[in-house]
């Protein structure tokens, strides 16, 4: 039942012989055939565009106002790719060694060997499309470090590399609007998958401003949809970034794999109050020059600045010598959780820690720009000087956006930060083709499970939604779709089309005939207390199933009392977000369950039941090397099925960053 | 992109605006310089000359031929894109407007800054340029005594205030026309916006003072 | 920082659709915290209009971290509010102080016609891009991205340009609702770059006679766009659109 399809060989060898043997469509078959992609981020942008290119019909949907505005945008730090050019031994292999122990060894090897092979090919694409990353005076291009990594490995374009990366990309998509083969939806929300004799052949999508279901066909349905951390309500994610379509996906067959693993990022600007609508991440990128404290004293009551070196505890360098500042985000995050619980936290709050940057701006920014301009022996004021002239240009915004929100200079006053949920590197189960267990339904980018395992490395999901969208999907689906070729397009007047829009058009006016008397906002804040109190950072069996009670709990009284205000056909974002919460209501509740099954620790996920003596998440490979793989049997019924993961090249062993 | 294109564009119809502005600078240069021989204190004599030089041969005549056809392609452009420009905002505007919060007023009031010109041209036309091209039998025949003109003209102290309301106007006009039209011909980058802005200035400020100074000089009795 | 909560008197702008026509409303808001964001703010209002029954606010948001775009609000007279180089969203409440009074409406341009209360139509600015705001290379056919070396200063430039976040604001605050600062920014982006050179001529015709086409105004340099971009992009942008259109109309064959 679970066939991952992965190609026989050695490993290096895999992608090779994949493209080699796959089936293709010729070109004049292609224009026959339609190809509906879903999101409009790195791995729908970039998904469209190539299969534009190719000379598919494609249609790409976006709730959004513009393709352009999709979260990817929002991506500070970088994206990775084994270029090797900074000649500190980088190689493909590295980066598939790291992405695989940066995951806790929980991902498939040939997925991500692929993704460290096509990597290097996605910094040659961004270039030619004229992405201004950053770059030395000699005109090549600059590298930063990240974290769970040893090597500069990463691309960035200032502090706005997903910025950069995703008009790219829409900039490609857009070209291929002009040229007629892509045909751009914009305020438009998936609300079903339409399924012809076992096969997904369409969609149902709501044109926001109007508010009217239509109906669209494809040979093929491309979901590239993102991530779903707004369970969490409070996260990183943009308000709008949802799970919908995924969910109606699952609820038509597509299995889920590893929904428990959610990224918390350990910078983000901690929690100021009740009013708070989302987290503001600051880039992992700044680890490199940050460095992270707190005070040695509890309940220290003194101005960070007024702390005396020798009494501030640098909690990560002292623990993991080797990585320091740099240790991969979920153990960066546990870090900080740990000394908050323990009383050490700083700011109001008490629920954060610093993050200085004053030591390298003066040690080793200000110095190098010092010994530049050729003044020796520079006082302490000029070196502050010079040093913040530098990390301007390095971080800058990132800066400023920090200042704006929290109303301190970061240049004078360290950083306070605190861990956020960031990013879920479970979703939907793809084999290696990127199709889910559904034919020709295909999920690409974060919306996937695929290349992660248990823990994502900073600036790799940019790498993960291009080379899913412009080096995988362009040849897998043509292995589908060759056998396609003979079916005409459906016409939407068909009954499954008719069926589902019925099924669809009728939760709608459910939803905005309940008129009970709580927001939506109010259900899905009540959610996201929930969801992180027990599923978030630290996880154990008593709270999982109590979270669980609690969230059906929540979700029946969702249905009997929420109140969607407006009308059905019109601009409504109250009926937008009502349809996202009902399904964040049911998709935390399979969080959960999947954290309850998972007795072990590994990367994100971590039950406070299987810890090493240091606290570190402790692993069981005997019990829990599998993707657990969840299957809707309808009635909020659900199995679970186990895809084992076979190392054939790399020997798990317990994570060390020491 | 033919030719019409390329100038009826939106960039296009700016340039057009630009060029005609940047000789009518270029003219304003010309006519202060000549004005500026009443400081001959020589009752007149040489203003005359230079007057007389500027009407008195074919050659002049064409040229002010031209100078018309820019002053009116400068004025018609100007209204025309004025109202389409503010046709763009649709059918509403703010109730609350951004104002000098974003920029100088004389930046957005060039069109009435410039029909105020135009009207202070047309009286300015009235007091000189007609009754002496009507004089001259609009070919090149006996030119009036301007000197004289001038002096009659600018005892009047209604006219004294008009022309300085005038020019004023054309100070404004100036301060933003200038440096305009430099970065409308993509003239502006960090490395010559300082020096466009200071020889834009200098230029305004002396003209301007120039062309003040006239009727002043006249009225108070400076000039003889 | 010190935080306060303070009483506000809001004038927003409610219209039903694109047809309707509008009108301002006034809410009372008590107890807003200093800390909270622009839109927070807006948030609770809507919290409060729900259960009092009424219709909520509606108005376009997503990333709240000041780089999808997609916020648009005109406030008391200036596109995002009175923080210099910042977003709706970025724009926080200790910006205003108790018992003031915030009017807030939407962009206000022919080319970009209101949906519903505050949020408006900015598909003209997808467009203009594409006309041609694109380096037309297919995928997988590149060369090694450090094969051409480009000069940092170049590089800078072009990043500083690429910057923009295709708000809006530009066209909101221009008295002429043109939108040569965001055409100029695309425009610069690419021409600083080599890879954009291929394309250069036809880029800058195309993309002024798209933005033309949707209705936007001309440019007459009063650089408000420039003092109220949440990017800061430079208005230099705009001369040098300017001088690539001047040498690719000069230039053309025809």
């Amino acid at each position: 039942m679970l066939d991952a399809k992965i190609p026989a060989g050695k490993l290096e060898e895999k992608w090779n012989n994949y493209k080699g043997h796959c089936k293709l469509v010729n070109p004049a078959n292609k224009r026959k055939l339609e190809i509906i992609v879903v999101g409009t981020g790195l791995a729908g942008a970039s998904a469209a565009a190539a299969l534009g290119e190719l000379g598919y019909k494609v249609k790409a949907f976006c709730f959004q106002d513009s393709a352009r505005r999709a979260h990817s945008i929002a991506a500070q730090g970088g994206i990775n790719a084994a270029k090797n050019y900074q000649n500190d031994g980088d190689s493909v292999f590295r980066l598939f060694y790291d992405t695989i122990k940066g995951g806790d060894y929980r991902a498939r090897e040939a997925n991500v060997h692929r993704l460290a092979e096509v990597s290097v090919n996605i910094i040659d694409q961004c270039v030619a499309q004229g992405v201004p990353f950053a770059r030395e005076y000699g005109g090549l291009l600059n590298n930063r470090s990240f974290g769970g990594t040893q090597v500069k490995r990463t691309f960035y374009a200032a502090g706005q590399t997903g910025q950069q990366l995703l008009i790219g990309a829409y900039q490609a998509m857009e070209r291929q609007v002009a040229l007629g083969n892509v045909e751009m939806f914009s305020r438009h929300e998936m609300l079903d998958v339409v399924m012809i004799d076992g096969k997904a052949r369409g969609i149902i999508a709501r044109d926001l401003v109007s508010g009217k279901l239509e109906r669209y066909f494809g040979h093929a349905v491309v979901l590239c949809s993102g991530g779903y951390g707004n369970v969490f309500y409070l996260s990183t994610n943009a308000m709008g970034s949802n799970a919908t379509a995924v969910w109606k996906a699952h609820k038509k067959g597509a299995f889920f794999g590893n929904p428990c693993m959610t990224q918390i990022h350990p910078t983000c600007i901690p929690v100021s109050g009740d009013h708070q609508s989302k987290l503001t991440l600051m880039s992992e990128s700044l680890r490199n020059d940050g460095r992270i404290w707190v005070p040695k004293q509890k309940e220290e009551t003194r101005r960070a600045n007024d702390i005396p070196e020798e009494e501030r505890d640098y909690y990560l360098e002292r623990r993991y010598p080797a990585f320091g500042n740099l240790v991969p985000r979920d153990v960066a995050s546990r870090a900080a959780k740990e000394r908050c619980d323990a009383g050490y936290g700083v700011g109001t709050t008490k629920q954060a820690v610093y993050l200085d940057f004053k030591y390298n701006l003066i040690n080793k920014y200000g110095r190098t720009e010092a010994s530049k301009q050729g003044i020796h022996n520079p006082d302490q004021e000029t070196l502050i000087r010079l040093g913040k002239e530098v990390v301007k240009e390095e971080y800058g915004n990132l800066f400023d956006m920090y200042e704006k929100i929290t109303g301190e200079n970061p240049y004078e006053v360290p950083m306070r930060i605190y861990p956020a949920v960031h990013y879920t590197m479970g979703g939907l189960w793809v084999d290696y083709e990127l199709m889910t267990s559904v034919k020709g339904l295909y999920c690409l980018g974060e919306a996937n499970f695929s290349d992660h395992g248990a823990n994502r490395l900073g600036a790799s999901a940019l790498m993960q939604g291009l080379a899913d969208g412009y080096f995988v999907i362009p040849y897998t689906i043509g292995n589908y779709l060759a056998d396609e070729i003979a079916v005409k397009p459906i016409p939407t007047t068909h009954e499954a089309f008719e069926a589902a829009e019925a099924h669809v058009s009728e939760r709608i006016n459910t939803l905005l005939n309940i008129q009970g008397t709580e927001s939506v906002e109010s259900f899905h804040k009540r959610l996201g207390k929930i969801m992180w109190e027990k599923c978030g950072m630290a996880r154990n069996e008593k709270g999982l199933k109590e979270a669980i009670v609690e969230i059906k709990a929540l979700r029946e009284e969702f249905w009997k009392n929420v109140r969607v205000p407006g009308e059905i056909n019109e601009m409504n974002p109250e009926l937008d977000k009502a349809n996202r919460v009902a399904d964040f209501l049911e998709l935390g509740e399979l969080m959960c369950m999947d954290a309850l099954d998972r007795r072990e620790s590994c990367g994100g996920h971590f039950r406070e039941e299987s810890q090493t003596e240091e606290g570190e998440a402790l692993r069981h490979d005997d019990e829990f090397m599998y993707v657990s793989v969840w299957n809707y049997k309808g009635d909020e019924r659900m199995e679970m099925l186990k895809e084992p993961l076979n190392y054939e090249v790399i020997q798990p062993t317990q994570r060390n960053y020491k | 992109m033919n030719w019409s294109h390329f100038f009826t564009s939106s960039v296009g119809k700016k340039i057009i605006m630009a060029c005609s502005g940047l000789f009518l600078i270029a003219f304003l240069l010309v006519h202060a310089g000549l004005n500026a021989c009443i400081w001959a204190f020589d009752g007149g004599e040489m203003f005359n000359k230079a007057g007389h030089f500027m009407g008195s041969t074919v050659v002049m005549r064409i040229l002010e031929i031209g100078l018309f056809v820019f002053f009116i392609i400068h004025i018609v452009q100007g209204v025309v894109m004025e109202l389409q420009n503010r046709s763009k905002r649709g059918s509403k505007g703010y109730a609350v407007a951004l104002g000098n919060r974003g920029s100088k007023w004389y930046s957005r009031s060039m069109a009435i800054l410039g029909l105020l010109i135009l009207l202070f041209l047309i009286v300015h036309l009235g007091h000189f340029w007609i009754p002496n091209r009507s004089n001259q039998g609009w070919l090149l025949g006996e030119e009036i005594n301007l000197f004289k003109e001038m002096k009659e003209v600018f005892s009047n102290p209604v006219w004294v205030l008009l022309y300085t309301v005038g020019v004023i106007a054309l100070f404004y006009h100036l301060s933003h026309g200038f440096q305009s039209a430099f970065r409308t011909l993509g003239l502006t980058n960090h490395k010559y916006i300082n020096i466009i802005q200071t020889v834009g200035l200098i230029y305004n400020v002396v003209i301007c003072i120039a062309f003040i100074m006239m009727p002043i000089s006249f009225y108070f009795g400076w000039v003889q | 920082m010190e935080h306060y909560n303070m009483n506000l008197t809001l004038k927003v702008w409610k219209q039903k659709n694109s047809q309707s026509a509008g009108s301002f409303e006034t809410y009372q808001i008590k107890e807003v915290s200093s800390e909270m964001s622009f839109l927070e703010m807006f948030d609770v209002l809507n919290e409060q209009l729900i259960h009092e029954g009424k219709e909520p606010i509606a108005f376009d948001h997503d990333c709240r971290e000041g780089i999808c775009g997609t916020c648009s609000m005109y406030i008391n007279g200036r596109p995002h509010g009175p923080w210099h180089g910042t977003t709706t969203c970025q724009l926080h409440m200790r910006a205003f102080k108790d018992g003031d009074t915030i009017v807030v409406e939407p962009w206000r341009a022919k080319a970009f016609p209101v949906i519903k209360d505050l949020m408006v139509d900015r598909s003209a600015f997808d467009r203009i891009i594409q006309a041609g705001g694109y380096i037309s290379v297919n995928t997988g056919v590149t060369i090694d991205g450090n094969a051409i070396p480009i000069n940092r200063e170049n590089a800078d430039k072009s990043f500083a340009a690429a910057a923009c976040i295709g708000c809006g604001a530009c066209v909101a605050a221009c008295k002429n609702s043109s939108a040569m600062l965001f055409l100029s920014a695309k425009v610069s982006h690419l021409a600083l770059l080599p890879q954009g050179e291929i394309e250069r001529k036809r880029r800058a015709l195309d993309m002024v006679a798209q933005v033309d086409k949707e209705g936007f105004g001309s440019c007459t340099n009063t650089g408000a766009c420039e003092a109220v971009c949440p990017k800061e992009i430079e208005i230099t942008n705009i001369a040098r659109l300017n001088r690539e259109y001047l040498a690719a109309g000069l230039a053309a064959d025809k």
